[in-house]
Formats: C-alpha cells, sequence, structure tokens
C-alpha cells in the first residue's frame, strides 16, 4: 500500500509523445479533430503544427497518480484546467504536491509542463488508499 | 452579445457503449499504462476483476459520444470555431471491465459569461448494466469573443 505524507512529491511522470502519437490516441479515444493529426490543416489555422489532445495529457496526469498509489481503483476524482497546447516529440513531465492527507482520503496538487510550460495547470487529484 | 442560457438543464437521449478487451488495450497502450490489469485478462483476473479493466481516463472514450452532439446543438449556439476545451473533472464510481455495457446521459448543466467569454458546462452521467454509476463527467467549454 503506498504511503503518503502531506507535503511531499508525488514521483514525476515523464514521456515524450513521437511523432505519431495523436495519431494513436485519435484511433484510440475517437477524437479524430483535424488539428491533432494533420500538418497543414494545423497550420492552416494558426497553430504551430499538430498539437497534442488534452485529453491524453490528462492521462498523464491521472497515469501519475495511479502509479503513486498503486493501482487505478485508487483514483477517485480529478479535475484540470487545460492551457495553452502541447506538441508531439518534446518531453511532458507531471508533477505532483500532496495537500491533503485524511482517513485514507488523500488530496494532490499536480501540473503537466512542456518545455517549462504548465499545459494542464490547478489540477486537483482525489486518491482512495 | 450575450450568451444564451435557455438551454440550461437540458437533457439528451441516452448512448450506449459496449467495452471491448481489445479496446480497452488499445487505449492503455495509447496513454502509456503499463499495468498489466489494463493489458492481460491473466493478470486482471488475478488482481479480481472479471476482465481487463479500464484506465480511470477511458471514461472520454465511453462518455465522450453522449458530449460531442451538445457543441453543435442549435439551441445553444455555441460557436464551435471560437471554442477552447477549458477544462474537465471525472469523478469514478464502479470499475469499468471489459464486457461492461455503459449508458451515458449528458445535459447542459450551466451557460455563464465573464469578461467575454462565455462558459459552457456540459455534465454526463455514465452506469453500468447494473445501474452502478461508473463516472460522472463536467466537460467545460470556452468560447473566446461572445
Amino acid at each position: 500500500m503506498a504511503d503518503f505524507q502531506m507535503g511531499e512529491q508525488i514521483r514525476e511522470v515523464k514521456v515524450t509523445p513521437d511523432k505519431y502519437l495523436t495519431v494513436r490516441y485519435a484511433g484510440a479515444s475517437g477524437d479524430f479533430n483535424p488539428i491533432h493529426i494533420d500538418e497543414e490543416f494545423a497550420r492552416a489555422v494558426g497553430l504551430p503544427g499538430r498539437i497534442l489532445h488534452g485529453l491524453w495529457t490528462m492521462a498523464q496526469v491521472a497515469r501519475a497518480q495511479t502509479e503513486a498509489a498503486g493501482g487505478p481503483e485508487h483514483l477517485r476524482r480529478l479535475s484540470v484546467q487545460f492551457r495553452g497546447m502541447g506538441v508531439p516529440e518534446q518531453e511532458v513531465s507531471v508533477s505532483g504536491t500532496v495537500r491533503e492527507v485524511s482517513d485514507g482520503r488523500v488530496v494532490v496538487d499536480t501540473v503537466a509542463e512542456q518545455a517549462g510550460k504548465q499545459i494542464i495547470r490547478n489540477a486537483e487529484a482525489e486518491l482512495e488508499l | 452579445m450575450p450568451v444564451n442560457t435557455k438551454a440550461i438543464g437540458k437533457q439528451y437521449e441516452p448512448v450506449a457503449y459496449a467495452v471491448g478487451r481489445e479496446k480497452i488495450k488499445e487505449y492503455a497502450r495509447a496513454v502509456g499504462e503499463s499495468d498489466p490489469v489494463h493489458l492481460d485478462v491473466q493478470a486482471a483476473r488475478a488482481a479480481g476483476y472479471a476482465d481487463v479493466v479500464a484506465p480511470p481516463m477511458f471514461a472520454v472514450v465511453y462518455s465522450g459520444p453522449s458530449v460531442g452532439p451538445l457543441i453543435f446543438d442549435p439551441e445553444i449556439e455555441l460557436n464551435f470555431a471560437m471554442m477552447v476545451h477549458g477544462g474537465q473533472e471525472f469523478v469514478w464510481g464502479a470499475p469499468v471491465v471489459a464486457g461492461d455495457e455503459i449508458t451515458t446521459t449528458a445535459s447542459v448543466k450551466d451557460i455563464s459569461e465573464e469578461d467575454g467569454r462565455g462558459y459552457y458546462v456540459f455534465e454526463s452521467i455514465s452506469t453500468n448494466q447494473r445501474g452502478e454509476q461508473v463516472c460522472r463527467g463536467t466537460w467545460t467549454n470556452i468560447v473566446r469573443g461572445v
């Protein structure tokens, strides 16, 4: 059983989405918005190129919690704010700090960053141990 | 132009989703899950699940299709071209495993305006074939320049 102390950091998750990740995630999730999979389309609407799905990045935030807690059943709630955009082929890192521990319930403040910018901020995870 | 709030409270027809074992595995691989309870039936059964268990964020797969149509509902008057997905919350209940039949009902929870931005908040409630709630999603879409 994982042990959480107030103020401690959860183990960081670092992942570099490869060039074709957004295509695999589009198929897996059913979100085929062309801003994620079509370089020309993304540029035509003023983006730097294809961008990551926010919900893929949120899944990395979720994974950081379930890996820290020792299984998917421990994650009871996750709320996030999306800011800016993530891009393929650059490392995404998820960090978190335990804010509250009481009666087997843990609250973690967590964020996802890429190139020094938060792409998910003000995220809050609730774990049940 | 103020946002139109008349659709607040509107409920939509339930959407059914049959959870497949290979779909869970495909999703788990795409988000980098390595826990064998998502990928291997024997490991999932050894951990006490009836079949491979969905990662929590698989909620987007079974509940997303219920929320998508709201974005284009003319009654909501949401300007899709100016929309960004601003925030998301999921609250999980019973675990979802391969073989489950999930039914999701979406509704318009709130529509409001602040500093020239429209906030369109949708809710999805997903239940399994036993009537147990598996997930509640809160989807916040922000529209610039309303």
